[in-house]
């Protein structure tokens, strides 16, 4: 059964018909031609399809599309401003916080996402004074990218680049 | 499938009425795996993400009532200090992505066994309320709600409106075992709460038992060995933490599956139940940990 | 020397150079295979087998036909060329032929319009299966000829490979000290994050274009197009993105099927797996059984070892053979034993194929031979690290095969850095992060104890046994835009490792040109042989110095043309042919003139020998790599769950020509070792898999890779282009074995199996 939603992806609204089963994962990739979140699992335990959905990171695979309708949806691609990189994206360039760059776009949204939370204050898992403002070290930088898997075992080199694109 | 999308509660339990094989779905970090590899394959689902009041929480009648919609993340942040068991459990579900979205509601609706939210609840001796248009509104104990793999007290026309729980009268911990040190499903789980006003420790169980439970035999233990007010003004007598944990690993019905053996839940759960009671006298006997 | 973040920037060879495909991959552009797309394209699935072993009754397509938008469903009989395929032997069949032999054997193939559409259609496919009783024990397999075959009248044994030196008898009767083990490997998966997909496009010809993700184009091209029953040449093959290799892609997964559903349909087909038809889409890392005796003397010193490795390939050889190699050859590890009594054997089962994963066949020895020898440092009241450097390698030690090392191996001197690396500070309880468990909340400190464990392990790098390897490049100079550009072309998978970065700063070197483009990798080209083995610096690294260095040849002799005279000496650099005596003498603009000079070089390594059938003897490896890792963990001894709090690694790679990219290897490598050492394993039960998806199949987070160290040494191999050393692999195989000798040393547990479960250290 078919549903017709609007989403705003990347700045731009757009207008598509989903089965009411597709994910927003799908949507995006198979209906609107957006490919920067990949599929890696299908269930939430890769991270790789992780964009900013009204604002705040949310995985893709696990979000309904028609559950979206007029969702304002950012992705990696969205995050750079033409040729102009967002600082997390040239961070985790100049850091090499990638290898094979499947898992990256989902690595970049989270980051971008998580670096905002701090901002706003959040906790983590872990902040222990919920009090002051959460101090962005490079533990506390694992335990909030801990959502993103990398197989190729950049995580030195991304907890570097977050360093830099916090800055 | 159909997909409905109602705009209040009341519309909501109309629909769920019409529509036993509705599967509600709040955040979807649990429904939606099971639609993606065609676990289930449900006639429609029933969306209550419109319905904003589901995602608030307030006090009332001296007890926290939080909404089935609110998102982890959000539990944390609001009512952490609170509900500090809930709380550590709810930091350890999924993903920080996962969080951002999954709701103790949902977590309840899907009961699995490994959920990380049944053994806080349990040991708090939270109530879950729920609602149908027919029948009104039911408040199910925890410790009733629960009763299979998957399956719930929830009757077909109902929907889980609310989590119901003291804040916290005593110290509260929740322990879980994954064989990772993040995005893992619980091996096992414990939950401790203490309650000093009723001379009682609460339990709960998770992963090691077709259902989420309480360690009933364990319980009464405590209850036994420390009935007095002066036994909660001193340190646990020897002995006592570890045989706590004994109980509670015996008041586990574990199987061996891919992610762990039965008799390491079981050894696991001791271990677990055993650290957390004391920690949770220290916080007591120290004066911090809300007691 | 030490990677130094100063010379980032530069795009020369040694320099940090960024990756050229990096910003595509950091804005999610850079397009996968799974990315790609035709408008008329129709979607492909597979229809596999639930059973490990069972003889297939009938199939009956009809109803699957039937069905709404399905444009094709296939089975073997409409495979129209060979039936089979392999990498090393052909048997493997495209399709299941009467019989299924392994639990997701590829069984018939559904064309729809939409995947949902076809996936309906797959479940309408009505396979009659009488099921069998699934051989699934490796070692009755290798030993006991009375086991029943896998397939039909071959042996199970897809190779044995012994290895005998020296006098055993006489060895064990001066051996003053003799330790034994038993261990075990389990099924590890290569979980790349990209699953298996490509796009193939009918072409006019009667052939196929295929966009595909994976290590070698030609091994593929060559196993696709006889199967498809086309001459090679009108099977052409693009490297599509690939989303991580790690041995993984060397196998086909979906490229013969997508073609022939494309030739079938007249239609551009994609096909995209899933996660869980990933984890039974592709070959795993041998699960492996060894049983080792040490003899020494009382001071440490072998005298001999004595053992067997079985190794379980699965269902089809895949590339068992060579896995076999490598555990036999470097079986005893990076020491001198004087008498080795080794057996290695690869067989046939009806567990999940196997074939090549990052390290391939060097890891499961690894495991054993370094666990044994912290058995004999033990045994001879010696510390881990001196046992291993009064045995240790150096240049010009012989190995077990006979082979002499000739080129540097200062393994004594990295196991004395990897000893000197400052501790980490003790283990913190103030705060959970620190402890195992982290924030699940398991301990605040009790039952914690820290533990330190030291490995070796060595490699071989490129191809081996006599294997005639090659890497083919070609190197276009031109102006464009009256500035000098490189053009190189070659066919080698880039899979993260950093290839495009590398080919472009060696021709940035050796033509002295700022501007080169890489040009995407097809079979327009001659091969560059696969993106495994840490051979693809050494090999296209080689081919294209090699094709640089024949086009600046051409260069300084127009050069010398356009002068009227000679130029002894020369070289480019900046743009401009320079004189020996350092003076620019002319132009690259000038000296090209507008003509483009294209010079096209196969490279290869100097020549290697078979092992010998009956005594492993043979000078069968190229080039051998080293690594050492420190393993420093936190063990919560009650609850059986370790942190590992930090890694430290020294590898001699010859010499650095990507800092950053180097460490990133170095970094990958250890995680993979971690995830071998301490979560990762396909669990199968009677030739079932058990837990085919991320949620049971654990690989390391964020949180479970430690800060690393590393001290990377720079002594030239004076065989190897620049004196380079592959690096990727031998992290992978140090890793793992120091990981686990510094839980035992936390909790005195013996760990044979890897990986390391909570309940065997709590329980155990």
């Amino acid at each position: 059964m078919d549903a017709s939603i609007r989403l705003r992806v990347d700045g731009q609204w757009r207008t598509l018909d989903v089965d009411t089963r597709t994910t927003l994962l799908d949507a995006l990739r198979e209906r609107l031609g957006v490919t920067s979140p990949k599929k890696g699992c299908d269930h939430g335990q890769c991270g790789s399809c992780t964009v900013l959905l009204d604002g705040r990171r949310a995985v893709t695979c696990l979000a309904l599309a028609v559950a979206h309708d007029g969702a304002e949806i950012v992705t990696a691609e969205g995050l750079a401003d033409g040729e102009d990189l967002h600082p997390v994206q040239r961070a985790f360039l100049e850091q090499d916080g990638l290898q094979c760059g499947y898992c990256t776009p989902g690595q970049v949204c989270s980051a971008v996402g998580m670096l905002e939370e701090v901002k706003a204050g959040w906790p983590s898992q872990v902040t222990e004074d919920l009090a002051g403002p959460p101090e962005l070290d490079d533990e506390e930088i694992r335990e909030r990218m801990s959502g993103n898997l990398c197989r190729c075992g950049a995580y030195p080199n991304i907890v570097a680049a977050i360093r830099q694109g916090a800055r | 499938m159909e997909f409905l999308r109602p705009l209040s509660w009341e519309e909501a339990l109309a629909l769920r009425a019409g529509r036993p094989d509705a599967v509600p779905i709040q955040g979807g970090t649990d429904v939606m795996v099971e639609i993606n590899f065609e676990v289930r394959r449900p006639g429609a689902l029933l969306d209550l993400n419109p319905v904003r009041e589901l995602a608030e929480w307030e006090m009332a009648e001296g007890r926290l009532r939080i909404g089935a919609g609110l998102p982890y993340t959000r539990l944390i942040e609001e009512v952490g200090d609170r509900v500090p068991g809930l709380a550590q459990a709810a930091r350890t579900v999924g993903s920080p992505q996962i969080r951002n979205r999954g709701t103790v509601g949902g977590n309840l609706g899907a009961a699995s066994p490994a959920g990380d939210c049944h053994p806080p609840l349990l040991a708090a001796g939270a109530q879950v309320e729920v609602e149908s248009a027919a029948g009104g509104v039911r408040m199910i104990p925890a410790e009733e709600f629960y009763l299979g793999v998957k399956r719930t007290a929830l009757r077909d026309d109902e929907l889980i409106r609310a989590v119901w729980l003291r804040p916290a009268e005593g110290p509260q911990h929740f322990s879980k075992v994954g064989t990772r040190n993040a995005m893992v499903i619980a091996v096992c789980s414990f939950a401790i709460a203490l309650h000093p006003a009723e001379r009682r420790v609460g339990t709960g169980i998770g992963s090691a038992a077709p259902t989420p439970l309480r360690a009933a035999e364990a319980e009464e233990f405590l209850a036994g060995e420390l009935a007095g007010e002066p036994a909660w003004g001193r340190s646990l007598p020897d002995g006592l933490a570890e045989r706590f944990g004994e109980l509670v690993g015996r008041a586990a019905a574990p199987i061996d599956d891919v992610r762990g053996t039965a008799a390491y839940r079981r050894h696991a759960l001791a271990v677990m139940a055993r650290r957390t009671l004391t920690w949770a006298w220290q916080d007591r006997l120290a004066g911090t940990g809300r007691s | 020397m030490t990677v130094e973040a100063a010379r980032r920037g530069g795009e020369a060879l040694g320099d940090s150079a960024l990756r050229p495909d990096g910003v595509l991959k950091v804005t999610g552009e850079f397009a996968y295979s799974s990315d790609l797309w035709a408008d008329d394209m129709v979607w492909g699935v597979t229809l596999r087998s639930p059973h490990p072993r069972a003889r297939i009754t009938g199939i009956d397509v009809s109803e699957a036909l039937a069905v709404p938008g399905v444009h094709a469903v296939l089975t073997h009989e409409d495979v129209p060329g060979e039936k089979f395929y392999g990498l090393e032997h052909h048997d493997q069949p495209v399709l299941a032929i009467d019989q299924v032999r392994y639990q997701g054997e590829p069984v018939a193939l559904v064309a729809a319009d939409h995947p949902e559409t076809a996936r309906r259609a797959r479940d309408r496919i009505r396979v009659g299966y009488e099921v069998l009783e699934p051989l699934t024990d490796a070692r009755r397999a290798a030993l006991d000829p009375s086991y029943p075959k896998v397939h039909g009248d071959r042996s199970n044994v897809v190779r044995h490979q012994p290895i005998r030196v020296g006098d055993m008898a006489h060895a064990r009767r001066v051996a003053e000290v003799v330790v034994r083990g038993e261990y075990e490997v389990g099924m590890q998966d290569q979980a790349f994050l990209g699953p298996e997909s490509g796009l193939a496009v009918p072409a006019e010809d009667g052939g196929v274009d295929l966009f595909v993700a994976t290590q070698w184009l030609h091994v593929d091209q060559e196993q696709i197009a006889p199967c498809l029953g086309l001459p090679t040449g009108r099977v052409r093959l693009t490297l599509a993105g690939v989303g991580g290799a790690f041995g993984a892609r060397e196998d086909l997964s979906m490229q013969i099927h997508a073609c022939l559903l494309a030739l079938r349909t007249g239609r551009p087909v994609k096909i995209v797996y899933g996660r869980e038809e990933s984890f039974f889409g592709h070959v795993h890392r041998h699960p492996a059984r060894l049983r080792y005796e040490h003899g020494a003397t009382r001071d440490g010193r072998l005298v001999y070892v004595d053992a067997e490795i079985v190794l379980d390939g699965g269902a089809y050889a895949s590339s068992t053979s060579a896995v076999v190699g490598n555990a036999a050859s470097l079986g005893v590890g990076p020491y001198e034993v004087p008498n080795v009594r080794l057996d290695a054997y690869g067989v046939y089962t009806n567990n999940p194929p196997c074939g090549a994963m990052r390290g391939f066949g060097a890891v499961q020895a690894c495991f054993a031979y370094e666990s044994q020898m912290d058995k004999v440092a033990e045994a001879c009241g010696l510390d881990p690290v001196e046992v291993r450097i009064r045995n240790a390698v150096a240049e010009g030690s012989r190995l077990a095969t006979g082979q002499v090392i000739d080129m540097p191996a200062p393994l004594a001197a990295m196991l004395e850095d990897a000893r000197a690396f400052p501790a980490p500070p003790p283990t913190g309880t103030a705060d959970v992060r620190d402890l195992p468990g982290g924030v699940s909340n398991t301990t605040h400190g009790e039952g914690v104890r820290r533990g330190v464990g030291y490995a070796v392990g060595i490699k071989n790098i490129c191809y081996s046994e006599g294997f005639d390897d090659h890497s083919t490049a070609r190197v276009r100079l031109e102006t464009v835009g009256g500035e000098p550009a490189a053009l190189v072309h070659t066919a080698a998978a880039e899979v993260g490792q950093g290839l495009v970065t590398l080919q472009a700063q060696i021709a940035r070197t050796e033509l002295g040109v700022r501007q080169v483009t890489v040009a995407p990798a097809d079979t327009g080209v001659g091969s560059a042989g696969s993106s495994s083995a840490s051979r693809q610096s050494y090999m296209t690294g080689g081919a294209v110095r090699a094709a640089c260095e024949a086009v600046r040849e051409r260069v300084i002799e127009l050069a010398e043309e356009r002068l009227g005279r000679s130029l002894p000496g020369a070289s480019l650099h900046d743009g401009r042919v320079v004189a020996a005596d350092g003076l620019a003498v002319a132009s690259l603009a000038e000296v090209l003139a507008g003509r483009a000079v294209e010079e096209t070089r196969e490279f290869r390594h100097r020549r290697t020998t078979a092992l010998d059938p009956l005594t492993g003897q043979g000078d069968s490896h190229v080039q051998f790599a080293f690594c050492v890792h420190r393993a420093v963990v936190d063990v919560d001894v009650e609850l059986g769950l370790v942190k590992v709090v930090e890694l430290a690694a020294v590898q001699d790679v010859g010499r650095i020509l990507n800092p950053l990219a180097l460490e990133g290897q170095i970094h990958g490598g250890s995680a993979q070792g971690l995830g071998l050492a301490l979560m990762e394993e396909i669990q199968v039960r009677d030739g079932v898999v058990r837990n085919p998806s991320f949620t049971d199949y654990l690989i390391p987070t964020i949180l479970d890779m430690p800060p690393m160290r590393t001290r990377i040494l720079e002594n030239a191999d004076p065989h190897a282009p620049y004196g380079l050393r592959g690096a990727g692999e031998p992290p992978t195989l140090s890793s793992t074995p120091a990981i686990v000798a510094a839980v035992r040393d936390a909790t005195g547990r013996p760990l044979t199996r890897i990986p390391v479960r909570p309940e065997h250290i709590s329980c155990g």
